[in-house]
């Protein structure tokens, strides 16, 4: 069973996709089933360290978050771009946030929040400190942005991951 | 009713996108700089995909989806690529 | 416009809602690309368009469609799902190269590498 289907959660999401994008049928089943399994395979070719989920239940919590922070900050941006920054007061910069975080996929899926999230741009991550590199549109406390990222998201990851 | 409603949000959607692709292109000629051209081309991209979601709902057929996910693809490539060479090519210099 | 007259006011009502938001976000996002002063405050701006901006265009095709083909169909909300991944990687890259260049050229409008001792507090005017 493992060595025939190393990814079964992969295995199983290709064939959906394979599905939603064709027309369900028996032939496109069984076609989008051997593209899967192809394409499992080679994966196993490429990452021999399959990521492990510790609790997987806490995954839903996580997206209902991080979608009504998405729309959120959208909705800062958007007023942030239209009022001209309040006038001229909106501040950027930089900011560095030391992760506890070492787990590739979980670093992946952070990326993801943080870039996707308008107001916070992924620069750099420093694998041998864990130091990452963010900028932020708004800058008004430093304090909030390290809060966000270590006790909102990471905190959950690492529930998640490790 | 419901049809002018519909049309009335899609011709605002058609327009709200070119002009978004023609502020994408404007900063793709000023720059100043080459990441910003780049940056310039993804936007790009992205809203000439969305304009063709767009334009499918319009005229009601399915098949400028394959259209507007193949830009898509394309924008992905093209950027990464892009970008990539930002970070090599300057290397050398 | 036939197609779209048989569609009921209950489906079109936030259909139409959708696809004002997400194309008004996405306006709104290249107004930023434009009007932002550096670089890295416009690597924000294109995030407005890939989030909802996308998000709200994909949902209104795929209920849009799902009513007028009588079946489900949500291939659009796939669009969505790789957007959603694609954009980090590209706009990661790009910050990235944006840094490295101006590293190389000395610009202080960049902050030093993670390795070099300085203050992890610190930010740039």
């Amino acid at each position: 069973m493992s060595r025939l289907l190393p990814y079964p959660v992969l295995t199983f999401g290709l064939v959906l996709i394979w599905l939603i994008l064709t027309r369900f049928s028996l032939g496109h089943l069984l076609l989008g089933t051997c593209v899967a399994i192809l394409a499992s395979w080679a994966m196993g070719a490429l990452q021999p360290d399959r990521p492990s989920l510790r609790r997987a239940t806490a995954i839903p919590g996580l997206v209902g978050i991080v979608a009504w922070d998405i729309l959120r900050s959208n909705a800062a941006v958007a007023w942030l771009i239209l009022s001209g920054g309040r006038g001229g007061a909106r501040r950027s910069g930089f900011l560095r946030i030391p992760l506890r975080l070492r787990h590739p996929a979980a670093l992946a899926v952070l990326a993801i929040i943080v870039t996707a999230t308008p107001g916070t741009a992924w620069l750099e991550y420093d694998p041998e400190t864990g130091v990452l590199l963010l900028h932020v549109f708004d800058l008004v406390d430093e304090g909030d942005w390290l809060d966000l990222i270590q006790n909102r998201y990471e905190a959950r990851l690492l529930e998640i991951f490790e | 009713m419901s049809g002018t409603i519909l049309a009335f949000a899609l011709g605002f959607a058609q327009i709200a996108l070119a002009l978004a692709g023609a502020l994408a292109g404007l900063r793709i000629l000023r720059g100043p700089r080459a990441q910003d051209r780049v940056l310039g081309l993804d936007t790009f991209y992205i809203t000439a995909m969305l304009l063709f979601i767009v334009t499918g709902m319009r005229s009601g057929s399915l098949f400028f989806f394959e259209a507007a996910m193949v830009i898509g693809f394309m924008g992905f490539v093209a950027t990464v690529g892009l970008a990539k060479f930002l970070i090599r090519g300057e290397v050398i210099e | 416009m036939s197609h779209l007259d048989s569609v009921p006011l209950w489906v079109a009502i936030p259909v139409a809602l959708l696809i004002v938001l997400g194309s008004g976000l996405t306006l709104l996002g290249t107004i930023g690309l434009v009007r932002l002063p550096s670089f890295y405050d416009r690597l924000h701006a294109p995030t407005l368009g890939t989030s909802w901006g996308t998000l709200g265009i994909v949902l209104a095709s795929a209920i849009l469609f799902t009513w007028l083909e009588k079946r489900l169909v949500i291939h659009e909300l796939l669009i969505g799902l790789f957007v959603m991944i694609t954009t980090p990687v590209t706009l990661m890259l790009l910050g990235r190269a944006a840094l490295h260049r101006d590293r190389i050229e000395g610009l202080d409008a960049a902050p030093p590498p993670a390795g070099a001792p300085d203050n992890p507090d610190e930010q740039l005017p």
